[in-house]
């Protein structure tokens, strides 16, 4: 089969992944509809991380922080600064990016365990500016979004951020970005670069590849997605808290791109939908569930060590990107 | 039903998502859907004998666990009692408990949940400041009649919503300036406060500061407690030799660490000390290290132990709940209560009782009437279904004023010493909800 074929069906994949979402909208009750338009933009959190987890090899524990970034830079806008939906999501989207950048010139200079540990630093500070600056975000309570900015205006349209259909189809545009975009960065040059920094840094910098950029701009890229992410969660649901900058924040796209499987493009999506359904699901039986969730993620270590899609490619679909 | 707009305004023509779930209806994928289809479906044909639905929000995991388990309690046991009566406008109450985690998030999608999946009628419940700010939102956009039981000034404050309310307990700003008068007058007027250097702390060092000015005291020093301090020592050196009050409110399992050294700062030379029982809910005052305790003030909602003037409501109230004369519970007197927190659901229940009666709330489509005869709702008196005490209901801002309690730890105990008036917690603001559209 030749390449280029490969990856036609590789770009249809996606394209059906994305419509099937679409259609989805039309079928399922209300509670399903209201969840799967936040678990879209989750999976924007996630398919960032993958970026920088699934392919380039980094493993960061502290992406909480890119994600607050975006949640407090559009919400402290809207709510100080009067900044209309769209100003505050770009807002939101520019300090993630300025933060991620400026975060990965200095965590960059670590690789492994010293990696992590440095990012979970840097977003447990985060968290701690946080709740330091209470007068401007109340802190752990957090701010409520209310009036004008649950309404957006953009090229002559009205959009009332209230409409369960409204954040459904915004979600899933920002999902359909953030995956296409993903399939064509790791489909790319850069992308080829990145995975072989994850598979063998040191032979990537023989080769003459100048691993220390290639790696800023996987981190940047991937904090600008959670960024987003975050922006579009606290625009669109309306909160602003702290606990999105908490540890736990930083650890949830971790899980939900090792169940989905790391280093694929849908994976983050699938990961981040069943680990959903999954606390959804055993919180209706008991108090334990997150002990269900750890049973799980046990047997997935043992059956799926690469995640159910990284499982997939590797035993049945070796074209999946 | 999801879309707020879509209630009152239909499209009138164009292909839905309503319209083409109804088409896909016949479908096996609707089949599929419709065991997640919203309960307002079946209340078009609801008859009033059907049970009134109530979503109640639970803390069963996540830092408010030990209140969420006395909060599902107290549930239990109020709707136990009022389904033995007759239940609500002759409807029994089928609880519908999920937990939120403690997460905002969570909480947001447990709303959602309530309204979509479960087609609850009213949502209530909900403790913790942060999963009440993260959720109310939706609720509000939802339209869904939401009753908090979380002490929080976020809802008198006019941060939430119509749909919002909290008429089961006060919130820390009233309880924090009702307490400044007795304490200027009998412990001190020069103070220090140790909060938590997050919302809930700043709240107390906001409202108890200006309450103490109000009354010719002073802060000598405020002195905040990271959250993620776990040894207090390097801080108490920072409280001024001219202390004569020092005001804790410490909340979390810091506690016990947290009185241990301030005993061993001071020894027995030590200020007067008054502190909010919420950094002791749940915990018995009889804990080793907490003696240095012994002596000193606190705030408390509601009585941890029966007060020798103990009312027949009071009684009424232990004894359904499976509470002792110390606040323990009847089956295990090590398992203490979170007694000043709890009667709020209690409390909460029978608004809700009063409210739907009132309004002639038979389904969703009389949730704008339940939420106007909220607002309706003034005076409450003391009673079986009010134990705590009578209260005023202020239908503007949405919340609750009432009487707070301030109590002497004396042989391991609690002992009420003063109780204030309702209008020592009373305060005006711009709040007024009931300008928003329904």
């Amino acid at each position: 089969m030749s390449r280029s074929r490969v990856g036609d069906r590789a770009v249809l994949l996606h394209l059906a992944v994305i419509a099937a979402l679409f259609l989805v909208q039309f079928v399922v009750g209300d509670y399903q509809h209201l969840s799967l338009a936040r678990v879209m933009v989750l999976a924007v959190y996630a398919v960032g991380y993958n970026i920088l987890f699934g392919y380039t090899g980094l493993l960061s524990l502290g992406h909480a922080m890119f994600f607050a970034a975006g949640l407090y830079g559009a919400g402290l806008t809207a709510t100080y600064l009067s900044f209309g939906v769209p100003a505050a999501f770009v807002a939101g989207i520019v300090s993630g990016l300025v933060l991620s950048a400026g975060i990965g010139l200095i965590a960059l200079r670590t690789t492994g365990v010293a990696f992590m540990i440095v990012t979970m630093m840097f977003a447990q500070a985060g968290y701690l500016i946080v709740l330091y600056f209470g007068a401007f975000t109340r802190g752990d309570e957090g701010i409520v979004l209310t009036g004008d900015i649950r309404t957006a205006h953009l090229f002559g349209l009205t959009l009332d951020l209230t409409s369960a259909t409204v954040r459904y189809n915004l979600a899933l545009g920002l999902l359909a970005v953030a995956v296409l975009l993903s399939l064509a960065l790791v489909r790319s040059p850069m992308g080829r670069v990145l995975v072989a920094i994850r598979e063998n840094e040191e032979r990537a910098r023989m080769l003459g590849y100048d691993t220390f950029r290639a790696k800023l701009f996987a981190l940047v890229v991937s904090g600008t997605f959670a960024a987003t992410a975050g922006a579009a969660y606290g625009l669109m649901f309306a909160y602003v808290g702290a606990t999105f900058a908490s540890i736990q924040y930083s650890i949830l796209p971790l899980l939900w791109v090792l169940l989905g499987g790391v280093g694929t493009v849908l994976g983050p999506l699938v990961g981040t939908l069943l680990m959903f359904y999954l606390v959804d699901f055993a919180s209706g039986y008991t108090s334990a569930y997150m002990l269900v969730v750890g049973v799980a993620l046990l047997g997935l270590v043992v059956w799926f060590p690469k995640g159910l899609l990284g499982t997939l490619r590797e035993k049945r679909l070796p074209w999946l990107p | 039903m999801s879309d707020s707009k879509k209630n009152t305004t239909p499209p009138s023509s164009g292909i839905t998502r309503r319209s083409a779930l109804k088409g896909f209806a016949a479908t096996g994928a609707a089949a599929a859907a419709a065991q997640v289809a919203p309960g307002a479906v079946r209340y078009v044909q609801a008859q009033t004998s059907e049970p009134l639905k109530l979503g109640f929000q639970v803390h069963r995991t996540g830092i408010g666990a030990a209140y969420g388990r006395w909060y599902e309690r107290v549930v239990n046991a109020c709707v136990a009692e009022i389904n033995a009566n007759g239940g609500i406008a002759g409807r029994q109450i089928e609880i519908v408990a999920e937990d939120d985690g403690t997460d905002p998030k969570r909480g947001a999608e447990m709303v959602e949940k309530f309204a979509t999946q479960h087609g609850v009628d009213i949502a209530f419940g909900t403790l913790f400041s942060h999963v009440v700010m993260g959720s109310a939102p939706r609720a509000g956009e939802l339209k869904l009649p939401y009753y908090v039981v979380s002490e929080g000034y976020h809802v008198a404050s006019g941060a939430l919503n119509r749909y919002t309310f909290q008429p089961g307990i006060t919130d820390v700003r009233s309880q924090v300036m009702s307490m400044a008068p007795w304490v200027a007058g009998n412990l001190g007027k020069k103070v220090t406060m140790i909060y938590p250097d997050y919302a809930f702390g700043h709240d107390h060092r906001d409202y108890f500061s200006e309450a103490m000015k109000k009354q010719g005291g002073e802060i000598v020093e405020l002195i905040p407690i990271p959250p993620t301090e776990t040894s207090y020592t390097k801080y108490f050196p920072k409280i001024p030799s001219s202390t004569e009050v020092l005001y804790h409110v410490m909340v979390g399992p810091g506690v016990l660490t947290f009185v241990k050294e301030l005993g061993e700062h001071f020894g027995s030379n030590r200020p007067e000390l008054f502190g909010f029982i919420d950094s002791l809910e749940a915990v018995p005052l009889a804990s080793p290290g907490l003696e240095f305790l012994e002596g000193t003030y606190f705030w408390e909602g509601y009585p941890r132990y029966a007060q020798p003037d103990q009312t027949p409501y009071d009684k009424h109230y232990r004894q359904a709940v499976g509470v002792n004369d110390d606040g323990a519970s009847v089956n295990d007197p090590k398992d203490i209560s979170t007694y000043s927190h709890m009667f709020g659901c209690w409390e909460t229940l029978y608004t809700i009782k009063q409210a739907v009666e009132a309004s002639g709330y038979k389904g969703p489509k009389d949730k704008a009437a339940l939420v106007e005869a909220t607002e309706a709702i003034t005076d409450i008196p003391w009673s079986n279904q009010h134990p705590q005490g009578d209260k005023v209901f202020n239908g503007k801002m949405h919340q609750v004023f009432g009487h707070q309690n301030i109590s002497q730890v004396a042989n391991a105990r609690l002992d009420v010493v003063h109780r204030t008036s309702i209008e020592d917690g009373m305060y005006e603001n711009d709040t007024d909800y009931t300008k928003m559209p329904l």
